[in-house]
């Protein structure tokens, strides 16, 4: 029969993450890739062009959150896609209510302000918490190296940005002022007696004053992340507040299985709703606790909710 | 001969790069001063002469801006 020699056989496990998202027209779906931390090695550059030229349109997207996406993919190809891609190792993306591919800046490798090994951080949640249900919406985490923060932690479900803690050793200081001068913040005066004087309240922890320093008299005596949470864009943006500092590295999984937990827990019957709405919801305290069970050490006092961005649209 | 390089009216990375350059025409162990504008230039340039190994010595405002100096490291 007709009927049959035309079934389509589909292995819908491949599905199981999400990541092929239904284009315009019939039949057509773009395939987004799992590029955690926005790192490509070439190698798989080039085969990721040869699948594109095989089975897709005249060019790839590139997301907003680092990911490339092949066009144009005929959903009868999904398995020939995923299989051809899998030889060079190349994992498909996800999308919907699941814990989303981080994004992350260049890191510390190259990148002379990255304070922290961002890259290393977006593999290992993407390696321990890829595609992880939520139950309610979409969740997404961000490394920046340093405070520049060209990630934009604050708009992430929990934003990470890299920071250290100076401290002067006064008898190995020559004076010269450049620490001073190199502070953006504010945070360092040269005193009477020509020596530099450190004003913690207003430093956000970048570190150029230890990388400017010629004699290493400033010295970075803690390192870790600077944790913002409850930050969305999109329809009505939030921006994510302060709950943790100087958080290790090798926590952050932890740390984000942590908040995930307390997600799941207070929008158990809320539907569709992101973090920061829950936090609007239960009010910051609830999450601050929670955290510092397993946090002591990293946890602030207090924070204040999500900032809610007035986008001047719909509000009436 | 005095190795004073004036970079003021030079935005970053040309400042740096010109910078660079300038080091390739002294020997190793000499001292010379850079002239930067205020701004960008004094918190990056700096920074990133030491960040290439050179020694930097002192900085000094004169007028609005500033005078860095370096001994250069091979």
């Amino acid at each position: 029969m007709a009927a049959d020699k035309n079934k389509t056989t589909i292995n819908l496990g491949n599905l199981k993450a999400g990541g092929f998202i239904k284009e315009r027209g019939k039949d057509l779906f773009t395939v987004r890739l799992r590029v955690p931390g926005g790192r490509m090695p070439v190698s798989r550059l080039k085969k990721i062009a040869e699948v594109a030229e095989k089975f897709g349109g005249e060019f790839v997207h590139l997301s907003v959150r680092q990911s490339i996406e092949l066009i144009n993919i005929n959903f009868k190809d999904f398995d020939a896609v995923v299989m051809e891609l899998g030889e060079g190792e190349q994992k498909v993306a996800s999308c919907g209510a699941r814990v989303r591919v981080p994004v992350a800046c260049g890191g510390c490798e190259y990148n002379p302000n990255g304070l922290v090994d961002t890259q290393r951080s977006a593999m290992e949640v993407d390696r321990e918490l890829f595609g992880a249900e939520t139950g309610h919406h979409k969740f997404k985490v961000a490394f920046s190296g340093c405070p520049f923060d060209c990630p934009k932690a604050a708009i992430n479900d929990v934003g990470f940005i890299g920071a250290i803690q100076p401290e002067l050793h006064r008898e190995e200081c020559i004076s010269c002022g450049l620490c001073a001068k190199s502070c953006t913040d504010g945070a360092i005066a040269m005193d009477q007696e020509n020596k530099p004087l450190y004003l913690p309240d207003k430093c956000t922890y970048c570190g150029d004053c230890v990388k400017v320093c010629p004699t290493g008299a400033w010295k970075t005596v803690k390192k870790g992340y600077t944790v913002r949470i409850g930050g969305k864009w999109g329809r009505r943006p939030l921006i994510g507040t302060l709950y943790a500092t100087f958080l290790p590295e090798e926590k952050v999984v932890e740390f984000i299985a942590c908040v995930l937990a307390w997600y799941q827990d207070k929008a158990e019957g809320l539907g569709r709703i992101r973090l920061g709405d829950i936090i609007i919801r239960e009010g910051t305290d609830s999450l601050l606790d929670h955290l510092r069970s397993k946090f002591p050490d990293n946890i602030v006092e207090k924070t204040i909710p999500p900032q809610v961005v007035d986008n001047q649209i719909g509000n009436n | 001969m005095s190795n004073t390089i004036d970079l003021r009216g030079i935005c970053c990375p040309t400042n740096f790069v010109k910078a660079k350059l300038a080091l390739e025409m002294v020997d190793a162990g000499a001292t010379v001063e850079f002239l930067l504008d205020d701004g960008e230039p004094v918190k990056n340039v700096p920074r990133a002469l030491k960040d290439e190994g050179h020694k930097l010595i002192s900085l000094k405002e004169t007028d609005g801006f500033y005078t860095l100096t370096l001994e250069k490291i091979d």
